[in-house]
């Protein structure tokens, strides 16, 4: 058995600095277009009264449920006892830390007060998930900290296990509270089904594992340390299972909401008539995003080529983008139902006249907000990879196998 | 061309008014001092109570066609005819901000599916004895007085729109610009989400009615009345105990403050 040795980020000077520099002025890009929308307020924006959260929710939800499954390589690795995850467990709780903090970033700037985010920490109404989950963001963060430490510091070890189940624990109600945010809208029918939270916890596993794979493809390539099949292969089937889970959700949710007739509108409105996101829904999320991936991640040839399961993983992240787009805005943008059984010929309102969709157009300062966020989550990565002992020196199979075998 | 004088009549005895009593102010920390004091110095000293429960009963038979004598009394009453779009003159910003801009009180119009029955109501704020803008809020910042009168404390509320997400009657608005001009009555600010709160200056100040409900009966049509819903006497609950209504979305079991009749 081979003790794993983990070793900063040896890129380049040039390359790291410049890699820096790149995320940076990303980052610095969404916080100018903070600045302009905080200044002018959410005219600028595509958001009215009718979409009343867009694109920035749609990259910070994203994220935040990406950085739960991130969490996922290392709480195999300690929660249930696969020595073969190990090795990438650090990664996988810094990951877990950067995208969060990405998120929670835009989540923040997007709100019509960001300066009153001291209330939003002080006072608290109990019975809103969303002040709850303010609590469990902020715990997640501490959690996997406490983690990271546990596996880094030698005194740590023996708390390796429980912090780690603690995390696993935490980062379930995590995404469970995530997803509840919109299980909650009783009023909005596309969000109004229990089928909400076990969807997201499947997205978290499957986005977070994607992000997770093309970051330390692209470390490990970057300053040339060996990743062997047998890990990667192990990481791959899994995020070809993961995706699977959320197709599977997907039409159980389509199913439960054809249940009843009531909701006939709106899975065609979803499947077949809504325009923009019917597209997306079919040609981004379900085939770009991951019958594609799934074709790759399980073609006898394709699977074998790391640059495959990279695209793969790639792919997996803009249909996971997608799909958000199309549950958070396609959900407001799809009539709220005020009479039931009745269709409304005009209103001065915007409510739904004639079962239209609301209008929502995507602004640049809405998107740069939320690339933004995903810059300063990988900014937090490239920075913690680099000062931090965080990469294992290889992932080679001789490296982990009999280590894996040893314990198996 | 009548409808033309008489704003104009409004506008200008309205502006007067305004002058005298500075209320129109503008966002800068001086007026921000004369705005506390107003506040302070109106005898406003007796506590809500729960005694009473404000509520609506819209008849919609009365509603007639091609008035919105409602929305206009709203828009003055709460200052939103102040709301200014920012810039943008083209087509496309104009539409965007029509649909930015915030709104109390509208019209809507509908046809049963089934029988084609047609009705026309006013919609706004239901003011839920369960309101799920106030469970979902964060902060607290959503609330229901004890007067029923459900509203946003602007100064607790950092625009997250949950609320607005929440809301089955799509009542809410957010204030998407920059705020030059308000009412005192009506405090409005970048960034915060508002809605019909029942002209709770009015209450506050022991002012009968609200200004959609007076604007309605000045038009002859008396299609809103306003009242104590916990007040068996009172004239609303007289009028619902022999007039059948109904709660929009009864089905989420809301128990609304504001019924309708005819729809
Ligand atoms: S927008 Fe304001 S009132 Fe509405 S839920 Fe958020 S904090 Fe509460």
């Amino acid at each position: 058995m081979k003790r794993i040795v983990y070793r900063e980020w040896r890129l380049a000077p040039q390359r790291y600095w410049g890699l820096l520099a790149i995320l940076a002025v990303v980052a610095g890009l969404g916080g100018l277009a903070f600045a302009y929308m905080e200044h002018e307020g959410h005219w600028v924006t595509g958001m009215t009264n009718q979409v009343v959260w867009g694109t920035p929710h749609v990259f910070a939800v994203f994220l935040i449920v990406a950085a739960s499954g991130a969490l996922n390589v290392a709480s195999i690795g300690s929660v249930f006892g696969k020595t073969l995850y190990k090795p990438l467990a650090r990664l996988s709780g810094l990951l877990a830390i950067a995208l969060l903090a990405g998120g929670l970033l835009v989540l923040v700037l997007d709100l019509g007060r960001p300066d009153r985010l001291v209330v939003a920490m002080t006072t608290y109404n109990f019975r809103s998930i969303f002040a709850w989950n303010i609590f469990l963001y902020t715990g997640f963060m501490v959690i996997v900290i406490a983690y990271l430490w546990t596996m880094v510091e030698r005194k740590g070890h023996p708390y390796t296990k429980p912090v780690g189940f603690f995390a696993f624990v935490w980062r379930l109600a995590l995404t469970t509270g995530t997803g509840s945010i919109f299980g909650f809208l009783v009023a909005r029918q596309a969000y109004d089904t229990a089928v909400m939270a076990p969807l997201f916890i499947a997205m978290s596993f499957a986005y977070g594992l994607a992000i997770f794979l093309l970051i330390l493809l692209f470390a490990l390539d970057q300053d040339g340390r060996p990743i062997g099949k047998f890990v990667l292969f192990r990481l791959r089937n899994l995020l070809g299972i993961f995706i699977g889970a959320v197709l599977f959700l997907v039409v159980i949710y389509f199913l439960t909401k054809l249940y009843g007739a009531k909701n006939y509108d709106l899975v065609a409105f979803y499947l077949a008539d809504g325009g923009i996101y019917t597209i997306l829904f079919w040609f981004v999320w379900i085939l770009a995003g991951s019958l594609f991936p799934l074709g790759i991640l399980f073609h006898p040839e394709l699977s074998k080529s790391r640059a495959w399961i990279a695209s793969a993983c790639g792919l997996t992240v803009v249909g996971g983008l997608a799909s958000m787009y199309v549950i958070i805005i396609g959900g407001q943008a799809f009539p709220m139902q005020l009479f039931p059984g009745k269709t409304i010929l005009e209103s001065g309102f915007y409510d739904g006249v004639g079962g239209a969709a609301a209008a929502y157009a995507p602004s640049l300062p809405e998107i740069l907000l939320g690339i933004g966020g995903v810059a300063v989550a990988l900014l937090i990565t490239a920075v913690g990879i680099r000062v931090l002992q965080f990469l294992p020196e290889s992932l080679a199979d001789r490296d982990v196998v009999d280590h894996h075998v040893v314990r198996v | 061309m009548t409808t033309n004088k008489h704003k104009e009549r409004v506008d200008t005895s309205r502006r007067g008014f305004l002058g005298a009593a500075a209320v129109v102010t503008t966002v800068t920390v001086a007026p921000g001092v004369v705005l506390h004091r107003l506040a302070v110095a109106e005898p406003r000293s007796e506590a809500v109570t729960s005694d009473v429960r404000w509520g609506m009963l819209i008849d919609s038979t009365k509603c007639a066609e091609g008035c919105d004598a409602c929305v206009t009394a709203c828009n003055r009453e709460n200052g939103l005819d102040l709301q200014k779009q920012p810039k943008g003159e083209d087509a496309d910003q104009q539409k965007k901000w029509d649909r930015q801009a915030a709104k109390w009180i509208r019209i809507v119009k509908v046809k049963d599916n089934l029988t084609g029955h047609e009705s026309r109501l006013p919609m706004m704020c239901q003011h839920c004895e369960h309101p799920p803008c106030v469970d979902v809020c964060p902060t607290g910042a959503s609330f229901k007085r004890a007067d029923g009168i459900v509203m946003v404390d602007r100064h607790t509320c950092i625009g997250c729109r949950y609320c607005m997400m929440a809301c089955p009657y799509k009542a809410r608005s957010f204030i998407h610009e920059t705020v030059d001009t308000k009412l005192t009555r009506a405090p409005r600010g970048k960034g915060c989400v508002e809605s019909c709160n029942l002209c709770v200056h009015r209450r506050d100040n022991g002012t009968p009615s609200t200004a959609c409900a007076d604007a309605c009966a000045a038009q002859g049509q008396g299609a809103i009345l306003f009242g104590d819903l916990k007040d068996p006497e009172g004239p609303l609950m007289k009028k619902l105990t022999t007039l059948s209504s109904r709660q929009i979305r009864e089905d989420l079991a809301l128990d609304t403050g504001v019924r309708y009749a005819g729809v």
